[in-house]
């Protein structure tokens, strides 16, 4: 069972005390969108073993969204950051690469 | 015969006698024994029937490996079957029965299987039960199904007498397993200053080292394990846990611990089981090593034993499993229970030694003690049908010619030990085969991984395989240093002490005995005694091309049974990979799943039981609900009243009853489940308008408006009232089950997407009671109770006022999910009880109806108003309702609005919402289909619409019915035909939706 | 206020702490930039009182503060004024971007009074109630069996749980099911 801190008040949380959000960092696709852009922002979700990001809500605790950067193979948690923005931050990138040399995820590598 | 010696016996207390039944049979044993050192002590050497053949078994562990000693425990609603009797421990009263046998232990019928073993060979059910396909339901099916199961059930009406509970804790360290290597782990890890729990799953600490002798430091085992545990409990950073069992190892370090209290002492109040919820930072697992047993024919008779079950037999708790003893070994470990019988006072007539050489040390003090030892010997096969009679012996290197018959009662067999490695294989730890040992042992490089990317389970001492005690000692010092320093804590001494005891000659793997053994001794080998798994079985299944370990297992059942294999995994697979020619690892391990051994569904259910099985929400008016004859409905986890039936009225009755009272005079809603939630900021319009496909930043300050929301794919997902409180600040009513969906909805696309919108939100449900006054003489009532202008004028439809009513401070919104003059008071929580009663006192001259539910809904379907979860289902978007009204065309955007242009959402075909009404005025079935001419591919009828709602009106006094139809608006007043369950159906004619008052002249009053 | 009825009517159980349903808590939620100075200054000014750190509690007298989240705080005052004084704060804020609600009936408080407190919320909590690492000024919010909940350290043998009001009834049987007698861990106290 997961433990994972939230970054908004520091609780190292399990994971019944958290409810999970699925991929991060999509971009929103409005009604002046084509059909694939709409397709992809709706449905097409990354699924990789390793190097992933996502969205957990700390929703029994702050109540807070807030993102993670995870291994999905081992489970290995690389970092969590803020919900209020649109990519990783670079620090973590950084120790992503030095511990998973070569990782890529969408257009992040 | 098995019998009570009178030395040893360093667990029991012969002072304290207890007595229980066994079969209905009264026997005695003392404090501190199991349940199965109890019955050997009364020459109760057959325990229980195999599962498959029914054949006669004993006891053959001492510990929670045992496959064979299962029975079932206690009487009544603490009946439990499938407990072993080697863990259990003894008290007075205890009553327990065998299993898999009719009419009697002794008698069985079922036996009838033994003799037809070769017809029910590994894949039996797979081959037999397969053609004629036809008998499968009738006659196979119903077979099986008698048959099948392990043990019997707890009968239906019974129900669990004890109580369970969770404990939640942290710690530094948590090491599994109270033998010397777990304590010597804690020891090092808690003098380093790193906060330490240790579990131990039975009563005793030490494990084996008590039994199996030499010294520590210079020290009898005993003594240093209770000079250990003192230093422990003065330490106020550890802590010991004994009757409690690491069950499994999960990910970032969490564990379960299942912790036994009362299951010695049945009567004793206070919880049952505990589930411990750990979370640790460093796992030790000093989990020990298990004893193999060794495949010969007759392995399973009643009399045989592992060799260190019999030493633990004899040496905790006084007990001689046999007279004569024949040892069987292929190490120099089973030496010790030779001598131990010996210097008991029993025979042991031979020691047959599998190694052309034999062994050790241990070996020439055997034959000191006189002891007969024969090396290069094999067991050929044991004889005996409920009872050991005799050992035929032959030579291991030969084919099972048999060279003398030794007489004996018992047998002691070793095949070698495996370490226990299921806790550190829990969560991914890796393992290698050590040839040397012939174990799979943990390997260190491969160790399960946490949330930082480092190692968290150690495995120590003979768990980690070493078997000697001094290597045991300093392998789990260097565990618990290890653990210490992965936690910062490396103060104090971390030197191991010294154990002492003789070095062991290698073993030799013997993984069929004799080697070239027949196939008439090979199914008279047992692998799993549970399953009652053979050597010839797992020799067939890779025969018929079941190479695969998982498959080999899953075909022949190997393993499968409640001891998850731990005493025949390792033989199984030595066995499956010598029949593929293959080497042992390259066949590999089948999966550890935890629990270790299995858990009680109490402890898993905890607290949760009874009246806090899950949380009931209750409104501020529930206890009057209560009195008041409320027939309950559950929502989500409310209860809401469903009805009021009165004293000889059924519960349609009372709906229709209630629903009448409220159109013609006067009802009364509690309404508090709505969701509340406030909104306000200078985007809280502009936030409104993404949220609802209405436009919310034009409504007015003290203004109200329906809402539609969606979620981002188009579907319909809740409903509700807006009201504007001021310039800056909107009050979202929802459904009862989206207050706190739809308030996380808002949160997440603040906190996610819009986060530089200024909104805030607060979910203030909770801080409101809220009462619906319906019926033409609503106003009336108001005006009654006095305090604020409620009339016509002062408060028109869709307005809401704040004010007092009967003194209390309330908020008014005049809305109406009925067609009837509604008020929908808000109050303060704790003042909704007061309100709501001077509502009823005050309303009697109206005959005011409290109605529930059901009543709300028939209102509600009679206006043709939709319901979140009628009409909806998570495919339905607001056009197929007819609801584009309140979809604005102005708007550029909104949650859903770009999904409800896709192809398949603008499809003319959409099936759409209309009113249906039987043409005989008959209540259309729930969920009905309307069906079409024609069948589709599948031979099953075409539909064209379906049921969404359907009631017995008794304003209109006939079925009225909402249901989504094909081009359903375009079709009103053709007739369809609908089914009515089973081949029947029933016609309706499309109609308007709106069934009551569609000018709305009733609520615009 | 005779009107006035809590949820439980101030159930009360006696056995490994003593557990009470709290007669009404002034309870005031505020929404907005904690760092904000206007917020500050203003929840100063009213309640006589810091705004906490993070997931701290402040005190003063029959005011309090909790640390609810990072623009969250729970502010607590006397029932009987929490509307005037949440209505005083809205004025207060109005400049500065603040949702201010009066919540006292939202809720339900119950004292937990007894050296073994940490104990019985340790057997619903998932949180590490361990001596030194949950000690008074913290405020948890995690969930007590299947609802959400939260809860502070008074001192070593008071603390205080809240819960919604509607679960009280849920949260009143956990707890005292939890503090039974006869099922001391004795994990944090020997």
């Amino acid at each position: 069972m997961l433990c994972l801190e939230c970054p908004y008040c520091g609780v190292a949380a399990e994971e019944t005390d958290l409810h999970p959000g699925g991929e991060a960092h999509l971009k929103r696709f409005g009604p002046e969108s084509s059909d694939d852009d709409f397709t992809g922002y709706l449905f097409h979700r990354e699924n990789p073993k390793g190097v992933h990001f996502e969205r957990w809500r700390h929703v029994n605790g702050c109540g807070k969204w807030f993102h993670a950067a995870r291994c999905t193979n081992t489970l290995e948690v690389f970092g969590t950051y803020s919900a209020q923005t649109t990519e990783p931050p670079k620090d973590l990138l950084d120790t992503i690469r030095a511990k998973r040399p070569g990782f890529t995820w969408r257009d992040i590598a | 015969m098995s019998t009570r010696v009178q030395t040893q016996g360093r667990l029991i207390n012969r002072d304290r006698p207890v007595s229980f039944k066994f079969n209905g049979t009264l026997l005695n044993g003392y404090l501190g024994d199991t349940l199965a050192s109890a019955l050997l002590a009364n020459d109760q050497m057959l325990m229980g029937r195999s599962f498959k053949y029914h054949r006669p078994r004993g006891v053959v562990a001492s510990g929670s490996e045992e496959p064979n000693a299962l029975v079932g425990l206690g009487e009544g609603d603490r009946f439990e079957p499938n407990q072993r009797a080697t863990t259990t421990e003894l008290f007075h009263g205890l009553t327990a029965t065998s299993q898999n046998h009719w009419p009697s232990l002794n008698y069985d019928v079922g036996i009838v299987n033994n003799t037809l073993s070769r017809f029910l060979s590994a894949g039996f059910y797979y081959k037999m039960f397969i053609h004629p396909r036809p008998f499968w339901k009738h006659i196979y099916e119903p077979f099986i199904r008698h048959s099948a199961g392990l043990g019997k059930a707890p009968d239906s009406e019974s129900r669990d007498a004890d109580r369970y509970e969770h404990f939640y804790a942290f710690t530094d360290v948590l090491v599994i397993g109270g033998g010397v290597a777990g304590l010597q782990s804690a020891l090092t890890a808690a003098r380093a200053g790193a906060k330490v729990l240790l579990l131990e799953q039975t009563a005793h600490l030490g494990g084996r080292a008590p039994v199996d002798g030499g010294t520590i430091d210079g020290m009898d085992p005993d003594a240093w394990v209770a000079k250990a545990c003192e230093e422990l409990d003065a330490l106020p950073n550890a802590q010991i846990r004994t009757r409690t069992m690491g069950a499994g190892v999960y990910d970032h370090g969490y564990v379960l611990g299942y912790e036994r209290l009362t299951d010695h002492a049945p009567e004793a109040s206070g919880p049952r089981h505990r589930l411990w919820r750990i979370r640790a930072a460093q796992i030790i697992t000093a989990t020990g090593a298990i004893e193999r047993p060794l495949s010969f024919a007759g392995n399973d008779i009643p009399g045989v034993m592992l060799a260190s079950a019999m030493r633990d037999y004899l040496v905790n708790f006084g007990v001689s499993p046999g007279d004569r003893t024949v040892v069987v070994t292929n190490n120099d470990d089973a030496y010790r229970t030779a001598i131990a019988l010996v210097q008991a006072g029993l025979k042991v007539p031979a020691i047959l030694d599998a190694r052309p050489n034999g062994g050790g040390a241990l070996m020439d003090d055997a034959k000191a003690l006189g002891i007969r030892v024969e090396t290069g010997a094999a067991a050929v096969k044991v004889k005996g049908a409920k009872r050991v009679h005799s050992v035929c012996r032959g030579v291991q290197a030969g084919d099972g010619e048999v060279l003398e018959e030794i007489f004996c009662d018992a047998v002691a067999m070793s095949g070698g030990w495996s370490p226990v490695v299921h806790l550190w294989s829990h969560c991914g730890g890796k393992l290698f085969w050590d040839e040397g040992q012939a174990a799979f042992r943990p390997d260190h490089a491969r160790a399960p991984t946490s949330h930082d990317g480092a190692p968290f389970v150690i495995t120590a001492g003979s768990a980690d395989g070493e078997m000697h005690l001094n290597a045991v000692l300093q392998n789990a010092a260097n565990a618990g240093k290890t653990a210490a320093s992965a936690v910062g804590a490396a103060k104090g001494d971390a030197a191991a002490p010294s154990g002492d005891a003789p070095d062991e000659a290698p073993l030799v793997p013997v993984w069929m005995m004799p080697q070239g053994a027949p196939r008439k001794l090979r199914t008279k080998s047992w692998l799993d005694y549970q399953n009652d798994v053979k050597v010839s079985d797992v020799q067939l299944a890779a025969q018929e091309g079941f190479e695969s370990v998982e498959h080999a297992k899953r075909y022949t059942t190997l393993g499968m049974a409640t001891d998850q294999g731990k005493l025949s995994n390792i033989n199984g697979l030595a066995t499956l990979s010598h029949a593929l020619n293959e080497d042992i690892p390259q066949v590999g391990t089948t999966t550890f799943r935890p629990p270790y051994t299995p858990i009680s569904f109490g402890a898993i259910a905890g607290e949760a039981r009874g009246e806090i099985f899950q949380p009931i929400r209750k409104t501020p008016m529930h206890d009057w609900h209560d009195s008041n004859g409320a027939h309950w409905e559950p929502v989500g986890h409310w209860r809401r009243p469903y009805a009021y039936p009165q004293p000889g009225e059924t519960v349609e009755d009372a709906v229709q009853r209630e629903v009448l009272a409220t159109r013609n005079s006067l009802g009364l809603l509690d309404a508090s489940t709505l969701g509340k939630i406030i909104v306000k900021g200078p985007d809280a319009g502009r936030f409104l308008d993404m949220l609802y496909t209405n436009m919310m930043s034009t409504l007015k300050p003290g203004r109200c408006r329906y809402g539609l929301m969606c979620t981002e794919n188009g579907f319909l997902s809740d409903d509700g009232v807006v009201a504007r409180i001021d310039e800056d600040t909107f009050l979202c009513h929802t459904t009862t089950g989206g207050a706190e969906s739809v308030h996380a909805h808002m949160e997440e696309w603040l906190q996610t997407e819009w986060w530089d919108w200024k909104v805030w939100t607060v979910n203030a449900t909770e801080q409101y009671a809220q009462i619906a006054v319906v019926g033409p003489n609503a106003r009336k009532l108001l005006e009654k109770l006095g305090g604020m202008d409620v009339s016509q004028d002062a408060l028109t439809f869709m307005g809401w006022a704040d004010g007092a009513l009967a003194g209390l401070s309330v908020r008014v919104h005049r809305i109406s999910f009925s067609g009837e003059l509604s008020f929908e008071i808000a109050v303060a929580a704790n003042l909704g009880r007061a309100l709501w009663d001077k509502l009823v006192e005050a309303g009697q001259q109206w005959n005011i109806t409290p109605y529930g539910t059901e009543a709300l809904h028939i209102l509600r379907a009679e206006k043709g108003f939709i319901m979140i979860g009628d009409e909806t289902d998570g495919t339905v978007i607001p056009q197929d309702l007819g609801l584009d009204w309140a979809i604005s065309k102005k708007k550029t955007d909104y949650i859903g609005k770009r999904a409800q242009q896709r192809s398949h959402m603008v499809d003319p075909k959409r099936w759409k919402l209309v009113g249906l009404e039987t043409l005989d005025g008959s209540t259309l079935k729930d969920g009905a289909h309307a069906i079409a001419d024609a069948s589709n591919e599948n031979g099953q009828r075409n539909t064209q619409g379906r049921v969404t709602s359907t009631y017995r009106s008794p304003t209109l006094n006939k079925g009225i019915a909402m249901g989504l139809v094909l081009n359903g608006p375009d079709r009103m007043g053709e007739v369809i035909e609908l089914t009515a369950g089973g081949d029947d159906t029933v016609k309706a004619k499309i109609v308007n939706p709106v069934f009551f008052d569609p000018e709305g002249a009733k609520q615009n009053v | 206020m005779s009107d006035v009825q809590l949820a439980l009517d101030g159930a009360a159980f006696d056995g490994l702490v003593q557990i009470e349903e709290l007669a009404g808590q002034g309870m005031i939620t505020l929404r907005g930039d904690l760092a904000d100075d206007t917020i500050r200054a203003s929840v100063n000014g009213l309640f006589g009182i810091d705004i906490p750190a993070q997931r701290g509690t402040a005190f003063a007298g029959d005011t309090g503060a909790l640390w609810m989240s990072p623009d969250e705080m729970l502010l607590l005052c006397p029932y009987e004024g929490a509307r005037a004084m949440a209505d005083e704060l809205a004025e207060k804020v109005k400049d500065a971007h603040a949702l201010v609600v009066n919540v006292s009936d939202a809720r339900t408080v119950f004292r937990l009074k007894g050296s073994m407190l940490r104990e019985v919320i340790a057997k619903l909590a998932p949180a590490d109630m361990s001596p030194g690492v949950f000690e008074p000024g913290e405020l948890r919010r995690t969930r007590l069996a299947q609802v959400a909940a939260a809860f502070w350290m008074d001192d070593a043998r008071n603390a205080r749980v809240v819960c919604f009001r509607s679960v009280a009834g849920y949260v009143f049987g956990l707890l005292s099911t939890s503090a039974d007698d006869a099922s001391a861990v004795n994990h944090f106290t020997r």
